[in-house]
């Protein structure tokens, strides 16, 4: 590799790195003063992107081309921001006073139905946006053409850097930013209206990342993936910056973007006489910066450590093991599944869906295992469920293994995938845990669709179907059922243990529990990696089921599945998971498939939910419609 | 404004305030008249903090009447509360450490504005404040981080102050601070006192108490048990009942 060529590659990283870090910088801002991590973060990116290549070719017939362009730019972003204020003003006004699970799930399925909503307004086709004009050219330098919107791009990024430092540093507006990050109620408690500068703040964040998004348009196209890509980098950002710090997420976006950089560099290389191609690890390399960084700042760059999580809502009660109807109930939801292949005789379906609701069931369990007892709400549970899917599948197409083995060895991966995310996990708490493990799943996820040797690519992996006597539907669905049924006793079984009572103790007061003795990252690495392993092996049977794996089964939205299968089952209830995983795949299997639109359609359920039972379905029964928390 | 003189600064009634489930004033109720200093004591966990909280809005509150200077605020946010002409000088006193301490006086300066309807109290420009507060004029650059307590004391009141409230509302303005700054901040608020401004004072000194207060309501439990003069306080409650 020459050195024009990484000069060439140096200039492109850090243009990507200004569009990452108008995203990243616009999410720490709001997380500051609002304690809201804006999980549709990436889609105002996606529809600034989408915004500006819509309005520069209408204004540019009005106002001449060359205008055009760079007024439909400031147009989007504008559009965008007042899109944020009003989100605000509707939505996340409401939340306030909720549980950080709750925020993440609100303004995720706000991302939902951004998506859809772009999906219906411009279709599913990546649409590509006119050329910057006076900046389409390039430039020479030591031999090399450097696009001349590539070098604007890299100067944007240190240019609005600089402007949000005057902007928090010399105005009252930004004094105002700094106060209430540190102190919400002392600021309204000076006569400052808070909720109007929390709804400027939002205006402002999403109005940076609608910017960054829509000077994308002369480098790529605006795509509906484009709002997880970004939102997946932007944790990865803020995470290694330092939530909170403008400059640490400049210099995280920089690091992050040249380590990918310098991957697609590169290029094909040899090592030890294997051949890698660079340019398709570039996701690895991105985790690689993050552990490195969290390895030696666990806080990140510019971070400061937490404050000790506020968890909002009641305390937890403690679980009690069934009773006696309850146990009677169970039993007979045993049986009913156990005869499944005789009614299967009858409704010739029933098989197929109750096989599709016992692997959604082992899915949820294992999410609940560490989001109930454990307090550590995954956004990236899918990772392990592709983990053991893929891993299976695998060890079945390309090593030949036997069916148990290749399960096992799915089993194998999971576990291995979970002891080394969750080591960096459950160091983290709250929202930070909830973006480093759903930066892990898009990793995860990139990395099946990128590694074709391996994974397939976007076709994923076929024919993983298991021997004899897994081979017929009924030997399938028994060994699921037995597989599942012993994956939930054990999770309930250590629910109870000692163990499980220093994960809850763990939970309930991490200073405490330590003080009591109990090594509290050991015991929730643990239970991480117990999921983790559990969860493959619901991976491994899905795999097993469907015949194939591809990455679709396995992106964030698998992650949100779980977490709407175990808040309709109640978080705070070990049977919860389970009644949620069968009552979403009915759901899902009656109603979505009817439409097109059934990701905005899951989105307004979220939304229904939060909004309704801001402290949870169980809690919220309980406190019948008492006004959540008064005026804090 | 044209409400007669007679008219409370401060009026509380039947006031009731919780944090998060648990219930904390059981319908206490008060009142300040204007220009007058009045001492909120009791021991710890009696009240004091959640009765200037829930009068802030910062807790929630329910009361039969709450009330600046004859204006019901008693469904307002706090924000609105202290634009009525309420200053707030918080227990912790929750100085913003991250900014100078021009900046966090800056933050003070538009509680009450003309025109809003608020009730407009004594103007205090700097070099009045740095008066009453030497210690404050050299520290202006300083982060409100790097301060001792009693100077994050002194910073808290000043930047109540550049407010312009008519009522002041302090919690604990003795606690945690040198016996030399509890001295100045006597003579301090018995300057401000003189000033016109109305002052609601939750303190456990004794000291600060008699030398500023007219008057002292005691709190047990969330409800007033004794009212009357500061002199009479001495003799008519036994000290354990304030301070045990």
């Amino acid at each position: 590799m020459s050195l024009d060529a990484l000069l060439f590659q140096a200039v492109n990283g850090l243009a990507s790195a200004s569009g990452l870090f108008l995203v990243a910088a616009g999410l720490s801002i709001i997380f500051g003063v609002t304690r809201i991590v804006n999980m549709a973060h990436g889609s105002f990116y996606m529809l600034g992107l989408y915004l500006a290549v819509t309005l520069a070719p209408k204004i540019g017939t009005w106002i001449g081309g060359p205008f055009g362009f760079w007024a439909g730019i400031l147009a989007a972003a504008l559009v965008v921001a007042a899109l944020g204020a009003l989100i605000e003003m509707t939505l996340l006004r409401r939340l306030y006073g909720a549980p950080e699970l709750y925020q993440l799930l609100a303004t995720f399925a706000l991302l939902l139905v951004i998506n859809d909503a772009a999906l219906f307004l411009w279709g599913p086709e990546d649409i590509l946006g006119p050329r910057a004009p006076g900046l389409s050219g390039s430039v020479m330098l030591l031999g090399r053409r450097l696009p001349e919107y590539d070098i604007f791009l890299a100067l944007i990024g240190p240019a609005v850097l600089i402007g949000l430092h005057l902007l928090l540093a010399r105005t009252r507006f930004g004094r105002l930013i700094r106060a209430a990050t540190q102190d919400r109620e002392m600021v309204a408690a000076l006569g400052i209206n808070e909720a109007l500068l929390f709804t400027m703040v939002f205006a402002l964040g999403a109005g940076i990342a609608g910017l960054g998004g829509a000077l994308q348009m002369a480098r790529e196209p605006a795509s509906l993936t484009l709002d997880l890509s970004v939102l997946g980098d932007a944790f990865v950002v803020v995470v290694v910056g330092g939530m909170g710090s403008i400059r640490g997420a400049y210099l995280a976006a920089v690091l992050v973007a040249e380590a990918k950089a310098l991957c697609t560099a590169l290029g094909v290389v040899d090592i030890f006489g294997f051949t890698f191609n660079m340019s398709r690890l570039t996701l690895v390399a991105e985790f690689l910066v993050m552990a490195l960084v969290l390895i030696v700042r666990p806080h990140g760059l510019f971070g400061r450590p937490q404050p000790p999580a506020a968890r909002g809502g009641p305390a937890e009660p403690p679980l009690r093991p069934f009773s006696a109807p309850a146990r009677l109930l169970a039993l007979a939801a045993v049986a009913l599944f156990a005869a499944m292949p005789l009614i299967g005789t009858l409704v010739s379906y029933a098989p197929v869906l109750a096989l599709d609701m016992l692997v959604a069931a082992l899915f949820a369990a294992s999410l609940h295992f560490i989001m109930g007892p454990g307090g550590m709400a995954s956004f990236g549970h899918a990772a392990y469920f592709g983990l053991g899917a893929y891993g299976t599948a695998y060890a079945v197409t390309a090593l030949s293994l036997p069916t148990p083995l290749a399960f096992a060895t799915g089993i194998g991966v999971a576990a291995f995938g979970a002891v080394l995310f969750g080591w960096f996990c459950v160091r983290l708490e709250g929202v930070y845990f909830a973006m480093l493990t759903l930066a892990f799943a898009q990793i995860v996820w990139s990395v099946a669709f990128q590694w074709e040797e391996v994974t397939g690519g976007s076709n994923g992996l076929f024919d993983v179907w298991p021997e004899w006597p897994f081979d017929s539907r009924t030997g399938l669905y028994l060994a699921a059922f037995v597989v599942t049924l012993a994956g939930l006793l054990l999770l309930r079984r250590l629910v109870f243990a000692p163990f499980g009572m220093a994960l809850r103790a763990a939970r309930d007061s991490r200073l405490r529990a330590e003080a009591s003795g109990i090594p509290v990252a050991r015991v929730r690495w643990l239970a991480f990696a117990l999921a983790g392993a559990v969860c493959g092996a619901a991976g491994g049977l899905f795999a097993f089921a469907k015949g194939s794996i591809s990455p679709e089964a396995i992106s964030v939205g698998r992650s949100i599945d779980g977490l709407v299968m175990v808040l309709i089952g109640g978080v705070q209830s070990l049977i919860g998971p389970v009644v949620g995983a069968g009552a979403f795949t009915l759901l899902q299997d009656s109603v979505m498939r009817e439409t097109d639109y059934w990701r905005a359609l899951l989105g307004l359920i979220i939304l229904a939910v939060v909004l309704l039972f801001p402290f949870g379905i169980a809690g919220g029964l309980s406190r019948g419609l008492r006004r959540p928390g008064g005026a804090r | 404004m044209s409400t007669s003189a007679d008219t409370p600064m401060l009026e509380i009634d039947g006031l009731e305030a919780w944090y998060g489930e648990a219930k904390i004033l059981f319908g206490l109720s008060l009142a300040v008249a204007p220009g007058e200093a009045v001492a909120l004591v009791g021991r710890n966990g009696a009240g004091k903090s959640t009765t200037m909280k829930a009068v802030m809005g910062l807790v929630r509150r329910r009361a039969r009447r709450l009330a600046l200077h004859g204006k019901d605020m008693a469904g307002l946010p706090t924000y609105a509360v202290a634009r009525l002409g309420i200053g707030y000088v918080p227990e912790d006193r929750r100085i913003f450490t991250d900014l100078t301490v021009g900046e966090n006086l800056d933050l003070g300066s538009r509680a009450v504005r003309p025109g809003d309807g608020g009730l407009i109290g004594p103007d205090w420009p700097r070099e009045a404040l740095f008066a009453l507060f030497p210690n404050l004029a050299a520290l202006q650059d300083r982060l409100g981080g790097q301060m001792s307590g009693g100077e994050q004391q002194m910073l808290a009141v000043a930047r109540a102050l550049v407010g312009r409230p008519a009522l002041l509302l302090l919690d604990e303005p003795s606690e945690g601070v040198a016996p030399i700054i509890v001295e100045q901040m006597i003579g301090a608020l018995a300057a401000l006192k003189a000033s016109g401004l109305s002052l609601l004072i939750s303190e456990q000194n004794t000291a600060l108490c008699s030398a500023v207060c007219d008057r002292a309501y005691v709190i047990e439990q969330g409800e007033v048990r004794w009212q009357g003069s500061m002199d009479a306080l001495d003799s008519a409650v036994e000290p354990t009942r304030i301070f045990g």
